[in-house]
């Protein structure tokens, strides 16, 4: 661009404008929004097919399923559906995750928003080497953990309750959550925390009512991220219950039966455990779709 | 950011730092007793010093566990950040569009790891899943309990599958907090869309591709559940990676020194990687830093 240009904001934006129309008009035909759209769709077919096909063998009973290769049920039946939805052995996994992973995000977001606001906003001696540590514990594969962590619980009386599952989460998911919400109230400016102070809040009053509603999205965000690495975790989760906490995922190894794998149940236990994660995304979806930078920028 | 320097902040981390450390110190602390003791009952032990870490080291079974680790964890990485990049620009921005492919694109992530195991299982069986079925009519001998070469290429494939979305979601994310002025600027200088991508939107996604390329190495590095219910780990013992190995040996076959001086040799390695890759990055951001300055 050379220089004579007028540089005021109004002839920029026309002329911001009228590269667009030129661009629209020349560069980008009907065609490149077709093939976008056609690449999307297909990504999307590959994501949902092997899910079609789980949803698909939860409505046929178990002698469609082995009779043959049928691409919709042909004997559309629920049977599956309310033998686990009536079933205590099967409907408690259920309870039973979901119990554990409310609790974690509880305990996680309540011990990282303080932590997170220390790290973003405080220098302190240990202030590195504690964060690095902190993202250490991201990195310990479950399986090392597995045998201390049955011990552990075993010995201060927590095996088979829920809240040892959150506990044990908790490995990974604070540190998680500290990561996550550090970049947002990086975002937040400084100013702001001065202002309410000199405005007389007290600092637990200012954390709550002003931060916090500040970093709301990045606390959806994050909530959303406790609840995603805690509903998917098994190794952990399975191996600190037996029969008073079992989660869902471990139940379903019981459809191995004498009679071979039932696989209509499996099927329908499986679609059941997406269920919960889709409501989790829509609540979330806006503060995705508004973008944001993780970390520290 | 100017941060006050003032050690009261540890008051703040405290809570955080006791949770973390129950469930973090005590069990790496019995991992470290564990690892140069051999232990025959309750009472009766033996100081072994490095002996196990030696055995395990040497171990054949263990190196190839090693290896295989190593070069599933690249393909899956070279496989799923390019296409979750590009997946992330395709992604539609606006209206109704943009919520439900979100919601889509991110339903395999929510999905348990061993349900995950299980829908492919069903859709990769030769006899009733789709996939094996239609490899089979194809005229191709599909079969992941027999051939390594298919057990490997299906576990990829679930892997890209179960996994691309977080970069994706993450690239996205990324994506939408650029401000509308950068593109302005850039169709003002008529930037090509190659410049577009290279020197504004790929600069704005280096901090989320940061942590997602991390999530995923740790994750991918740690994978037990999927190939486990998938494969058992087979045909052979050519999908067995390094959790299921130890996972044998610490439950299976109750040999507590070999098996926490193997967690401990995992847990740092996974840790030394991830310590290069992070301080190269950090690196990167700060020479890049240094010359705009």
């Amino acid at each position: 661009m050379s220089d004579s240009l007028p540089t005021t904001p109004d002839a920029v934006r026309q002329r911001a404008a009228a590269a667009d129309n030129r661009r629209r008009r020349k560069a980008r035909p009907a065609s490149r929004q077709w093939r976008r759209r056609g690449l999307m769709t297909a990504y999307i077919v590959f994501v949902l097919l092997p899910i079609y096909w789980l949803l698909n063998m939860s409505f046929q009973s178990n002698t469609e399923i082995l009779g043959g290769l049928t691409l919709w049920p042909e004997s559309f039946t629920l049977e599956h559906y309310a033998k686990i939805l009536t079933e205590s052995s099967w409907y408690m996994g259920y309870v039973n995750s979901i119990a554990y992973v409310l609790m974690n995000m509880l305990i996680s977001i309540a011990v990282a928003l303080p932590a997170a606001y220390a790290f973003s906003r405080y220098k302190f001696i240990g202030d590195k080497h504690l964060f690095f540590w902190l993202l250490t514990n991201l990195m310990a594969p479950p399986a090392v953990f597995l045998l201390p962590y049955f011990q552990l619980y075993y010995t201060v009386g927590l095996f088979d309750t829920h809240i040892a599952v959150a506990l044990a989460h908790c490995l990974f998911n604070i540190p998680l959550a500290v990561w996550i919400l550090e970049g947002f109230m990086s975002g937040v400016p400084k100013e702001i925390d001065e202002t309410a102070f000199i405005d007389g809040y007290s600092f637990p009053k200012f954390f709550v009512k002003i931060f916090i509603p500040m970093i709301s999205s990045g606390i959806g965000v994050t909530l959303f991220f406790l609840f995603m690495f805690s509903w998917v975790e098994l190794l952990l989760a399975s191996t600190l219950t037996s029969t008073g906490a079992q989660p869902i995922a471990s139940v379903m190894t019981q459809t191995k039966g004498a009679s071979g794998i039932d696989w209509g149940a499996l099927a329908a236990a499986g679609t059941l455990t997406i269920l919960p994660g889709i409501v989790v995304v829509y609540f979330v979806r806006n503060h995705i779709a508004k973008g944001f930078a993780l970390g520290r920028t | 950011m100017n941060k006050v320097y003032n050690n009261r902040a540890w008051w703040l981390i405290l809570p955080m730092l006791l949770l973390v450390a129950f469930s973090a110190v005590i069990p790496l602390m019995t991992v470290v007793n564990y690892s140069v003791q051999d232990v025959f009952d309750a009472n009766t032990r033996f100081f072994t010093g490095t002996e196990w870490f030696r055995e395990m080291l040497n171990d054949p079974g263990l190196q190839a566990a090693l290896a295989r680790q190593f070069a599933f964890s690249l393909t899956v990485l070279a496989i799923e950040v390019p296409l979750g990049i590009g997946i992330a620009l395709i992604m539609p921005k606006k209206g109704w569009q943009a919520s439900a492919v979100l919601i889509l694109v991110t339903m395999p992530l929510l999905i348990p790891w061993n349900v995950v195991g299980s829908i492919w299982q069903i859709f990769t069986r030769g006899d009733i899943g789709l996939m094996g079925w239609s490899l089979r009519e194809l005229g191709y001998g599909y079969n992941i309990t027999a051939s390594p070469v298919d057990a490997w290429a299906t576990i990829i494939l679930m892997d890209v599958w179960h996994w691309t979305p977080l970069i994706a979601l993450l690239c996205f994310s990324g994506l939408r907090s650029i401000p509308d002025a950068y593109y302005q600027a850039a169709r003002i200088d008529r930037a090509s869309k190659w410049a577009v991508f290279r020197y504004i939107q790929l600069p704005k996604l280096t901090n989320v591709l940061v942590i997602g390329v991390l999530l995923r190495f740790m994750h991918s590095f740690m994978i037990y559940a999927e190939p486990f219910v998938l494969t058992g780990g087979g045909p052979g013992s050519s999908t067995t990676f390094l959790s299921q190995s130890l996972t044998t040996m610490a439950i299976g076959q109750q040999d507590l020194g070999p098996s926490a001086a193997f967690s401990l040799i995992y847990f740092l390695i996974i840790l030394l990687v991830t310590w290069v890759f992070y301080t190269a990055i950090m690196n990167m951001q700060k020479d890049d830093n240094n010359k705009e300055a």
